[in-house]
């Protein structure tokens, strides 16, 4: 039987069309609106879409899975004719004339785009809450088994202050897929941007190894460590929306040049002759001690299946926090110069000088995050600080880099550690501390991945003892994908991950949804 | 390791009080262009003070733009004077989410310029972003190759006439620190009377060559010669057009003086220099500034001046943002650029996706001067006419065409091409190939001459002539004007009989003397 985007098999035998699937999602987009997952929802573009897939499917020829299949774009890749705003003052209004390859890709193959996803501005965050168009919900706030769990237990019954966030920054991305509005989403991964929502949200996050896809048409955090990220709700549909976007770009230089060949994972994984990674120094401070058990757990199930499971150690790791904010806030200082005023994008109506109409353009153009980041990223490169800190911690990355290839090279084939600290906090309690702390402390276990351009992927785990998914991380060899994701498949199967409990889901009798879902624990 | 300078030093010829402060900026000029560098490097007197004379030390930095179809990291098609902003590709326009992807035909063009002046070139080199916020730098970086450049360590050598006579040349060389490939950025149209700028983006992103050279030269001529020898062989390479009037070229001069043994001096940067005769006049005019600042206790700022050529002058530049920190990172979108050679080259490596230095090195042309040597040897002509004829365009071909049409001696032929019809096309402003007499009706025409049938008088009246182009032969021109010689005895002595038959009272008073 063929675990993948059951949804589709549904298409192609009739038992839904794809103009229904779509309907049906934008059904659902409007009535969990609350979770602000959408800053754009193309419902003309992505009916008119269905629609051709329709005649398709009724000529007996879909281009291939993901045809007629309703799927959402992180606000952070370019759509033709569809705004992209990096939910940004900066962008707000701004079309783009052209697709994120990535985005091209999905269409390619019939995709329908229901929509932009929510982020936080320019993807600088790991919240979704920093964006100008308001933080993203996590729809478990509103599941079930966290009402049933926790809001007994909080204080406060009124609901607004109970919601969780979901992480970030492709929060909304994470949202859309977990809250069944779409079945695949694309976010980014800088540093964490894709697994550590779907951690939240309860999601399989995968971020691919640098350079297997296009970040043609992504606006870019981090040029050296950006790579476009999968959300789907199985790692099936995550290997089959990798095969579908992976390979070489002539647009994108740093791109592989050998032809990626797209796999599908055994339906019985075996892992009985791997050997599993465990990072001592991942036993970070502030690891939540529920987090800290389902790891260990995690790893008996390695060692019952007769995997090899030994601590390793990767002792530059720990550096890797302060020596991104050194390389991120470089690479933005940079990246963000473009945004002037005047080829595109927001522009102040001070006119005293080209100067000044430049320095106003951004000061409202940015929020405090960004124009943060580009400052300190300014002082990094400033000539007398250059070796200091850029040339520094571009040799700690390559430490860091190295602590992996020694693991990978002494025979261990995957590492296994926490994606986050703990489970979704409160927003109420999120905003208390600013951006920068938050980030460093969100991004702990996910970053030392981007620094090596290691894939890696989130995959829910269980639910806290308050009712919020958690998830653990597996990282890879470079271009390892495959192994990676069997192991991740195997995973997913021995920790039945449930299912969220959502009245406006059941509201919308998605049956269909279901039974996708379900497909993955049968 | 070649000469460091010229040895030529800088003298003060005016006499005492003839300048000092507050003398005209044309007065200047005109020292400058009496004191022009003495390419011998004559022992030159004292200055005022009674120290040493001053040595003056010229270096160069010149962007040449790539002869290419399209831009050096876009798709974008390159052409002068096309309509404002329209090749313009999302790139160029520093849309969000787009990446540089860089251009073949532009590392082809940088590496043969760099084997043409013999530089080593560097197996992988790197991309930088430079960062300054300018109207027609869309990024607010250009990518550059600050740290490893695609060629290094190279040199030019170029001929220089002693005393203004081409037949006393020196042949001097320049050390070239290094070739970058970068992008050019696009142009602003400041309008005062609406306080607008405007900007046009059809330029942003060309490619361009930088070319450093070591501060080797020690005047305005010397600095001029190298520049025009760098242009005839970039125009013979056709990595660039290098013509400077439509900005394919450009050259910035550093100009520092400082008295001899001592170490340099504080340099000026010169810019807004639009022709070799500006850069020689730009350069003498600044030395000459110096040094009669520094003669006047006075000193000289690291500064960049820009070169009036209206007034002859040089005049600080307004400095766009003070002291810039261009904040140098690496381009983090383009690898590495790897090139290959024989020995390095990958078996299965795909062709199209390599760049083979040897390969390109195999395919060089004659570089300029090797050019000259064969003229010289294989028509027997002086070194100086083969200077007079590589320096125009298409000369060469015309002469060697007209040599091969002619029985005339080429070193007869070089006369007339020089002479003759140079002075013609240059009164017009034509170049040889747009000459309206070709080189086959001036072989046509030599041939007469060299068969005795019409003089050199009349050969000059025919290619006259000739010049009108009428499409008649050069026969046709002599017969139809009479100017044949005539070659028979009787019909000679006819003619003489007629006039002194015609003339008795004349002939009379001559015999009786």
């Amino acid at each position: 039987r063929d675990w993948r985007f059951q949804v589709s098999a549904a298409l192609k035998e009739g038992h839904v069309t794809p103009t229904e699937l779509c309907q049906r999602c934008l059904a659902l987009i409007k009535s969990t609106k609350f979770l602000n997952a959408y800053i754009t929802v193309a419902e003309e573009t992505a009916l008119k879409q269905a629609e051709e897939s329709e005649k398709r499917y009724k000529r007996g020829q879909p281009l291939g899975v993901l045809d007629g299949i309703p799927v959402a774009v992180k606000d952070n890749f370019n759509t033709a004719g569809i705004e992209t705003t990096c939910a940004s003052n900066m962008l707000k209004g701004y079309i783009s004339p052209y697709n994120a390859t990535v985005v091209q890709k999905l269409l390619d193959q019939g995709a329908v785009l229901l929509g932009k996803t929510n982020l936080d501005e320019f993807a600088m965050g790991s919240g979704s809450t920093d964006g100008v168009f308001g933080p993203v919900r996590n729809p478990w706030s509103y599941s079930r088994q966290y009402k049933e769990k926790s809001v007994p237990k909080l204080r406060s019954v009124d609901e607004e202050s109970n919601w969780v966030i979901t992480g970030g920054s492709s929060g909304g991305s994470a949202a859309a897929v977990s809250s069944f509005t779409c079945f695949a989403a694309l976010g980014s991964d800088t540093g964490g941007s894709t697994r550590n929502p779907a951690a939240h949200c309860g999601v399989v996050g995968l971020k691919p190894t640098y350079g297997l896809i296009s970040r043609h048409g992504l606006i870019p955090l981090v040029n050296s460590m950006d790579v476009p990220g999968i959300l789907t709700r199985c790692v099936d549909d995550a290997a089959v929306v990798l095969g579908l976007l992976a390979g070489h770009d002539p647009k994108d230089s740093t791109t592989i040049q050998d032809n990626f060949k797209p796999f599908e994972l055994p339906n019985l994984p075996d892992v009985s002759k791997l050997s599993i990674g465990i990072p001592k120094e991942y036993h970070a401070p502030g690891l939540s001690s529920e987090i800290l058990a389902l790891w260990s757990k995690a790893a008996d199930f390695f060692k019952n299946a007769g995997a090899k499971v030994i601590e390793v150690s990767l002792p530059h790791t720990r550096y890797s926090i302060v020596c991104y904010h050194v390389l991120c806030t470089a690479e933005v200082a940079s990246n963000m110069a473009r945004f002037d005023g005047l080829e595109y994008g927001h522009r102040s109506d001070m006119n005293k000088s080209t100067e000044s109409m430049y320095a106003a353009t951004r000061r409202e153009g940015f929020n405090d995050v960004v124009r943060g980041r580009i400052l300190s990223g300014n002082y990094f490169l400033l000539k007398q600080n250059y070796e200091n800190y850029f040339i520094k911690a571009q040799k700690v990355r390559r430490l860091i880099a190295n602590d992996f290839l020694k693991v990978f090279g002494s025979g261990v084939d995957i590492l296994l550690t926490p994606t986050t600290l703990s489970d979704a906090v409160p927003y109420t309690e999120f905003i208390k501390e600013d951006n920068r702390t938050r980030s460093t402390q969100d991004d702990i276990f996910t970053q030392a991945a981007n620094m090596a351009g290691l894939p890696a992927i989130n995959v829910p785990t269980a639910l806290s003892e308050r009712g919020l998914p958690v998830g653990l991380q597996f990282i890879g060899r470079s271009f390892q994908e495959k192994q990676l994701l069997t192991v991740a498949k195997w995973f997913e199967n021995q920790v039945k991950f449930p299912m969220i409990q959502l009245e406006e889901v059941k509201r919308h009798n998605l049956d269909v949804f279901q039974h996708e879902k379900s497909a993955s624990f049968s | 390791v070649v000469a460091r300078r010229c040895g030529g030093v800088w003298r003060r010829v005016w006499q005492h009080g003839a300048g000092g402060p507050g003398a005209a900026p044309t007065s200047r000029g005109q020292r400058a262009a009496a004191t022009a560098c003495n390419a011998r490097g004559r022992a030159a007197p004292a200055g005022k003070s009674g120290l040493a004379p001053w040595v003056p030390v010229v270096g160069l930095e010149i962007h040449a733009q790539i002869s290419s179809n399209s831009k050096l990291f876009s798709g974008s098609q390159v052409q002068f004077a096309a309509p404002p902003n329209s090749l313009v590709s999302f790139f160029d326009a520093s849309l969000p989410g787009t990446l540089p992807v860089l251009n073949r035909r532009c590392v082809e063009a940088a590496v043969m310029t760099g084997l043409a002046l013999n530089c080593s070139i560097n197996k992988k080199s790197l991309f930088d972003r430079k960062h300054y916020f300018y109207a027609d730098l869309p990024a607010g970086y250009q990518i550059t190759q600050q740290r490893v450049p695609i060629a290094v360590n190279g040199s030019l050598s170029y001929n220089l006439c002693i005393d203004n006579k081409m037949s006393q040349m020196v042949t001097k060389t320049v050390r070239i620190k290094q070739i970058q490939l970068e992008q050019d950025s696009g142009k602003s149209l400041h309008d005062d009377t609406r306080s607008q700028t405007l900007v046009d983006l059809n330029r942003a992103g060309v490619g361009l060559m930088e070319v450093v050279m070591e501060p080797d030269m020690c005047c305005g001529e010397e600095a001029a010669a190298a520049v025009r020898e760098l242009q005839l062989i970039l125009q013979t390479l056709g990595s660039s057009q290098a013509v400077m009037a439509e900005g394919q070229l450009r050259v910035d001069a550093n100009v520092s003086v400082h008295r001899p043994g001592e170490p340099y001096g504080v340099r000026t940067e010169v810019k807004n220099i639009n022709s070799i005769r500006f850069l020689a006049k730009a350069v003498d005019y600044e030395i000459q500034r110096q040094i009669e600042e520094l003669e006047n206790g006075g000193t000289i700022l690291n500064e960049t001046r820009a070169f009036d050529a209206k007034l002859g002058c040089t005049v600080p530049m307004r400095d766009k943002e003070g002291k810039q920190d261009y904040r140098f990172m690496p381009e983090p979108n383009l690898p590495p650029l790897i090139l290959y050679d024989a020995k390095s080259l990958p078996a299965n490596m795909n062709h199209q996706q390599v760049v083979n230095i040897d390969w390109i090195h195999e395919r060089l042309p004659d570089l300029p001067s090797v050019k000259r040597a064969k003229l010289v040897e294989r028509y027997g002509i002086l070194p100086e006419h083969s200077f007079a004829l590589l320096n125009e365009d298409g000369l060469t071909e015309f002469f060697e065409n007209v040599v091969k049409q002619t029985q005339m001696k080429p070193k007869k032929v070089i006369g007339w091409i020089l002479n003759v019809l140079l002075s013609y096309l240059k009164q017009h402003s034509l170049t040889a190939k747009e000459s309206p007499v070709s080189s086959f009706l001036l072989a046509d025409l030599l041939n007469l001459l060299e068969k005795k049938e019409i003089s050199s008088t009349a050969a000059k009246q025919v290619l006259a002539e000739l010049w009108k182009g009428e499409g008649k032969t050069p026969l046709e021109i002599v017969k139809e004007k009479k100017l044949e010689l005539i070659q028979d005895q009787k019909e000679l002595e006819q003619i003489c009989q007629a006039v002194i038959d015609g003339q008795e009272n004349e002939v009379i008073m001559m015999v009786l003397g």
